[in-house]
């Protein structure tokens, strides 16, 4: 009997007491999403912000960057059999809030072979509900009603030289399109990365932004055209959605 | 051999409070820790419903006793080196916790360079940075400054803590809020910053009216914030908040067009970063019927100054945030009718109640 009982206090004490830390056996492993950015393949980060850095889009204006957000959500990883791993998040990604930069999420996935990561750029029709998600609103990130609220996709702001040489500035805002009174164009983008790979451990796979294909692919933006007051004009709206088809692809996965 | 079942619940039960021991480790020098009356703030129904919970500190929770204390001491000018200052010299009740003149004036007569902070929704600055230009990371370091700054209070923490270690009730007050009668800095700090995270306004006309009360507005006070909310027009909401983030804040640093050659570096002088040269923190738009003079230096004596500024004063620097359109104009040029519906609007973000709150006038 003494026997049973020391088994038992055995038992329970390593059930409770025994942390999570058995990731070397088990059959699942952790997932680091790391978001970077780059124009035309050079890498930017806040410190390229302002002053510090001009780039040159392909209409060949001079431009600077001061801001940098967007919003990514619903992350799934597809695996060889066809199973599909979701992520039930969203994040905002924010150039000046490092932690934003690289996401854990606590689900973890099966070790196996992978063939490529889905997710949505912005909030799709079903998740882009008004007031619905707290933290986004207290960064102040949502998209004003009367342009079919929700929330913003993408904050991307600086300052352009004119065609004078003169800065002025842009704020390249994205989000819902609004049409004409009461009728908007879901302007999410749903990217489907193909792409092989397998994991074994804990991975971290890079998301990379080329900020550069917003402003070509196929419309060539001419920012003296498109600068400010872009959430209320349709086109550019539009025009935003059919450049950012290319924006993203798939970095280091290791 | 078989285990009767109540010898092996018996078991059982042993087991478990071994688990406890052999697992928590921070329970094992069961000092009696001092705790307060718990007093949870009172979250208007608008945060709770749109914003994140408040941010308290684990070191210094809310208690009944702590703010109790700190409001006496935010009223008391025991902490000025001539006992003729305290925190609501500068920060009026009747003024959100403001003070109407542009520049507050300290205790040798010198006057500041920048306009006193409003007070209230202390616990919803998410970024924690304090001050005009950020340079206090919590609400417990802000409280420590005012104290010793030459142009204001000019005492020491020094000779603030001895004054109040050899007052008649404050080390017996220290007793039921801390639970020691030793004073110190870091107390005092605590203790205020506890009375102002209950300076909560969230009840104006227009959060009524947000939360369901289509008559606690005018039409024009709703134009108004239709052209707050329009790009073209206000384009206010992208700094300021709107329907969904009713803090009327985005709690962040901007160069909102004040000057073309920047005299008060502001977050720059903070960072160092010449970037942020002339960034200020976006305030609140709450109770503006009480918050004048405005802007960080408070040069505009009214909120039709303001208003003018972004609809036809902007002038161009260096740092100027992109959201400062048509700058080249001066502005948008909002028309005489929508600066006037602008107006109203805002005014309905003040709140009567908070101002004239009894718990948060002077208990001295």
């Amino acid at each position: 009997m003494k026997k049973i009982a020391l088994l038992l206090i055995l038992t329970i004490t390593l059930i409770s007491c025994s942390s999570d830390d058995d990731s070397n056996t088990s059959q699942n492993a952790s997932v680091t999403f790391d978001f970077t950015q780059n124009f035309n393949g050079s890498n930017v980060t806040e410190d390229d912000f302002g002053s510090a850095a001009v780039y040159t889009n392909a209409a060949g204006n001079f431009m600077s960057i001061t801001k940098l957000r967007y919003l990514i959500s619903r992350i799934n990883l597809h695996k060889e059999d066809g199973t599909v791993i979701s992520f039930n998040e969203y994040h905002l990604i924010d150039l000046e809030t490092a932690s934003s930069l690289s996401v854990t999420p606590p689900l973890q996935v099966p070790k196996g072979d992978y063939t490529g990561i889905s997710f949505v750029y912005g909030f799709n029709e079903e998740d882009n509900i008004s007031g619905e998600y707290n933290d986004l609103n207290a960064v102040n990130w949502s998209w004003p009603s009367a342009l079919g609220g929700g929330y913003h996709f993408m904050q991307l702001e600086g300052s352009f030289d004119d065609t004078m040489g003169a800065p002025q500035p842009y704020a390249y805002h994205n989000g819902t399109a609004r049409q004409s009174d009461g009728v908007f164009i879901q302007n999410f983008i749903e990217f489907d990365l193909d792409q092989n790979f397998t994991i074994n451990g804990d991975t971290s796979i890079e998301i990379k932004m080329d900020i550069s294909e917003w402003f070509k692919n196929p419309y060539t933006w001419d920012l003296n055209q498109y600068s400010t007051d872009l959430m209320i004009n349709y086109i550019a709206q539009i025009l935003m959605n059919d450049n950012g088809q290319d924006v993203f692809s798939l970095g280091d996965i290791n | 051999m078989r285990v009767p079942f109540r010898v092996a619940y018996w078991i059982l039960g042993l087991s478990c409070l071994g688990i406890f021991a052999a697992c928590s480790s921070d329970s094992e020098n069961p000092e009696e820790e001092y705790t307060a009356t718990p007093m949870p703030l009172t979250v208007p129904s608008i945060f709770e419903q749109f914003l994140l919970p408040p941010l308290i500190p684990g070191d210094n929770p809310q208690t009944v006793e702590g703010v109790s204390l700190g409001r006496k001491l935010f009223f008391d000018p025991i902490l000025s080196a001539d006992n003729t200052m305290a925190c609501a010299t500068c920060h009026q009740p009747q003024n959100a916790f403001t003070d109407s003149n542009q520049f507050s004036i300290g205790i040798d007569g010198i006057a500041g360079f920048r306009n006193s902070m409003p007070l209230y929704n202390m616990a919803w600055n998410n970024n924690e940075k304090f001050f005009w230009d950020g340079r206090a990371v919590t609400l417990e370091e802000q409280v420590l400054e005012p104290v010793t700054n030459p142009i204001e209070m000019h005492n020491t923490w020094a000779n603030a803590v001895s004054s109040l270690q050899n007052h008649s009730q404050y080390p017996d007050l220290f007793l039921d809020a801390f639970g020691t009668t030793e004073i110190d800095s870091s107390l005092v700090a605590k203790a205020i910053a506890q009375f102002e995270r209950t300076l909560i306004s969230g009840n104006s006309p227009f959060d009524r009216y947000l939360m369901g009360d289509a008559t606690a507005v005018t039409q024009s006070e709703i134009n108004g914030f239709e052209i707050f909310m329009d790009e073209a027009r206000g384009d206010c909401f992208h700094c300021h908040g709107n329907e969904s983030n009713p803090l009327w804040t985005d709690n962040i640093f901007h160069n909102n067009g004040l000057d073309e050659v920047i005299t008060d570096k502001g977050l720059g002088n903070v960072t160092g970063d010449p970037r942020h040269d002339g960034l200020f923190k976006s305030p609140s738009l709450r109770n503006l019927a009480y918050t004048a003079p405005y802007m960080h230096d408070g040069r505009f004596a009214t909120l039709d100054d303001v208003i003018n500024h972004y609809s036809e004063g902007l002038v161009y620097s260096e740092t100027i945030d992109p959201l400062m359109k048509a700058v080249g104009e001066g502005g948008v040029h909002l028309t005489e009718e929508d600066k006037a519906d602008l107006k109203t609007f805002l005014l309905s973000l003040s709140e009567p109640g908070f101002v004239n709150n009894p718990a948060f006038q002077n208990p001295n």
